[in-house]
């Protein structure tokens, strides 16, 4: 059966009551616990320390979609000095599951991208759970072009299941919307960053993800396809998802090792939506350095994004 | 042109994925659109189309290569590039030699130079018998060193697509050959070359989502397939009812999405007339 809980977290939790209760009983009984109860809760430290450092794959796929992890608006207002949010992509509408605008980070206008998604049912509803239509995908094209034109640096959030894989979509051209949004990013002038702070699934979130630096954090994920639906086309057993988590090699760590993304940004033990502030405090900082190294180094940004790109993928030349 | 053969590859009749598969006689193919039956020899003067109803039987690589180019001219790039199983996938590397032994090919995409209709041209032509014409390394670094070899020769480049899905087996590795793809036609494009892209049953996932999605001229085969998310995977997950017909060629040519759907039969004079229309551009 495939795991669905934090249960390591719920067995913490009962410990820690435990360590409240011999608190309490021992006050009442007028015994000095103390030492020991010190030593308790820093064994139950290390213990939950040591369990978030070798998560597995699996794990960190459940802790990317935790619904109470920080969302893009979140990082947004957070590293930003100030920001405007824009709408709409001046062709059918404004679709809420991306949001898009000018901020002004450490000084500097820059326009802000990102998967959105909700933290409950009401307003995954107004964000289609960050899922994007094609229309989602236009708005991007639209402020990536006033990007260009402003000469703004380009940082973007991915959060996201996918694009969104509805009727409509289809017929408004998902597809077509995505390879463009590929081609724009891929020659623009301006520096682009980019940050998985969640789930990045397959080409609807790889649509904000060609960049200059990509960063991921600790438990973000990012993959070709969900490990669900892996398991269901592969396997034909939705049942082995934990499997092709691990098979699929979709942790920060591992798209370290294959060049794919620049660096992993730790996040607070226990995840990033138990300490938003310290998670955004670091992945500031992280932007912060990539963004100034790509723009000092300067150059044809357009064409080291296109060395990079071209030099992923692995293959025999015999 | 309808009379043109196929050279000898043989004929495999696949079932049309909404209907039941017919066993047929030796020697005859049973359409799964109309019942009728054609020997081997009609249908494959007939281009692999049905001569009653039009149905469009698959049309494998080697046997698209003799139908679009001028007998003789193709000249294959990078045909040494071989796929291996760079994330010790359980079960890749007996799928891959599995597709090897039954296509002859060692990927699932050809690419070279050819001659189209007289013009000189850069061609990329997918297999969907090779897992299911998946995009993986390297299906999109073949794509990628057509798209700067046409650059260099300033070919206009031609591709002829068909895809079912991801090459989930190559993880992320597979995932960013769409990024790369379309990084490499931003930059043909910028140059002012012609890109055709052909669309065939089906095309689906990734391939769509980057280098076929970006023809300056996109075609579609009557029938084809051709989304993001293919029919079958939006009713499961959304429980949506779906139009008949729905993303197939025509209805994504009545929702903007194809320039022009072309019957297989007439796609070497269309594709010919529109290389002569960008003579005189940008080429050669
Ligand atoms: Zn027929």
């Amino acid at each position: 059966m495939v795991k669905r809980q934090f249960d390591y977290e719920d067995k913490y939790e009962n410990i820690q009551d435990k360590i409240k209760e011999l608190v309490e009983l021992s006050g009442s009984l007028d015994f000095d616990l103390s030492g020991e109860i010190k030593y308790l809760e820093s064994k139950l430290q290390a213990i939950r320390e040591i369990k978030y450092q070798n998560l597995t794959p699996w794990e960190k796929v459940l802790l990317a979609r935790h619904a109470e992890r920080p969302t893009t608006i979140q990082y947004i207002e957070g590293i930003c000095d100030e920001w405007i949010e824009l709408h709409g992509d001046r062709m059918y509408g404004d679709d809420q599951a991306v949001v898009g605008g000018i901020g002004t980070f450490n000084g500097m206008p820059v326009t802000v991208l990102g998967h959105q998604r909700g933290k409950d049912t009401n307003e995954n509803i107004k964000r289609n759970f960050g899922m994007p239509h094609p229309e989602g995908y236009r708005k991007v094209q639209r402020l990536l072009n006033q990007a260009e034109k402003f000469g703004r640096p380009v940082l973007t959030f991915i959060d996201t299941q996918g694009a969104y894989p509805g009727a409509g979509a289809e017929e408004r051209g998902q597809p077509l919307a995505i390879a463009q949004d590929l081609m724009l990013l891929s020659g623009l002038k301006v520096p682009i960053i980019s940050t998985v702070i969640g789930e990045g699934g397959s080409g609807g979130a790889l649509a904000l993800g060609v960049c200059d630096r990509l960063i991921m954090l600790s438990n973000s994920v990012f993959s070709v396809a969900s490990a669900e639906t892996c398991a269901s086309i592969l396997t034909k057993d939705v049942n082995r998802a934990e499997d092709m988590a691990e098979a699929l090699k979709l942790t920060a760590k591992d798209l370290k090792e294959l060049d794919i993304i620049d660096e992993i940004v730790p996040e607070p033990v226990g995840g990033a939506h138990t300490d938003p502030g310290e998670t955004i405090a670091l992945v500031k900082e992280a932007i912060a350095r990539n963004l100034y190294e790509v723009m000092e180094n300067g150059g044809d940004l357009a064409e080291q994004r296109y060395r990079r790109l071209r030099a992923m993928g692995r293959f025999n030349t015999k | 042109m309808l009379k043109r053969s196929f050279g000898k590859t043989k004929y495999i009749p696949v079932p049309h994925d909404t209907q039941p598969f017919r066993p047929s006689r030796p020697g005859q193919a049973v359409c799964p659109q109309c019942s009728s039956s054609t020997s081997e020899e009609e249908l494959q003067q007939n281009a692999k189309v049905c001569p009653v109803c039009r149905h469009h039987f698959p049309m494998y690589a080697p046997e698209r290569l003799d139908w679009i180019a001028q007998p003789g001219t193709f000249q294959e790039w990078d045909a040494d590039l071989d796929s291996y199983n760079p994330l010790e996938f359980p079960g890749y590397d007996e799928k891959l030699s599995e597709a090897q032994e039954k296509t002859g090919l060692k990927e699932a995409i050809i690419t070279g130079q050819a001659r189209v209709q007289g013009y000189e041209v850069a061609l990329g032509i997918m297999d969907s018998r090779f897992l299911m014409g998946s995009m993986g390394s390297v299906v999109g670094e073949k794509v990628c060193l057509a798209i700067e070899r046409a650059m260099e020769l300033r070919l206009p480049f031609i591709t002829f697509a068909v895809a079912g899905g991801a090459r989930m087996q190559e993880g992320m590795l597979s995932l960013m050959q769409m990024a790369k793809t379309s990084a490499a036609l931003q930059r043909f494009h910028e140059q002012g070359l012609l890109y055709i892209s052909v669309m065939t049953h089906p095309t689906v996932g990734g391939v769509p989502a980057s280098f076929a999605g970006l023809g300056d001229i996109i075609i579609g085969e009557p029938g084809a397939l051709i989304g993001f998310t293919g029919p079958r995977v939006i009713q499961q997950t959304l429980g949506q009812r779906l139009p008949e017909r729905f993303q197939r060629a025509e209805f994504q040519l009545e929702h903007g999405m194809l320039d022009l759907v072309v019957d297989r039969a007439e796609m070497p004079v269309v594709i010919g007339q529109l290389l002569r229309l960008h003579l005189g551009g940008n080429h050669g």
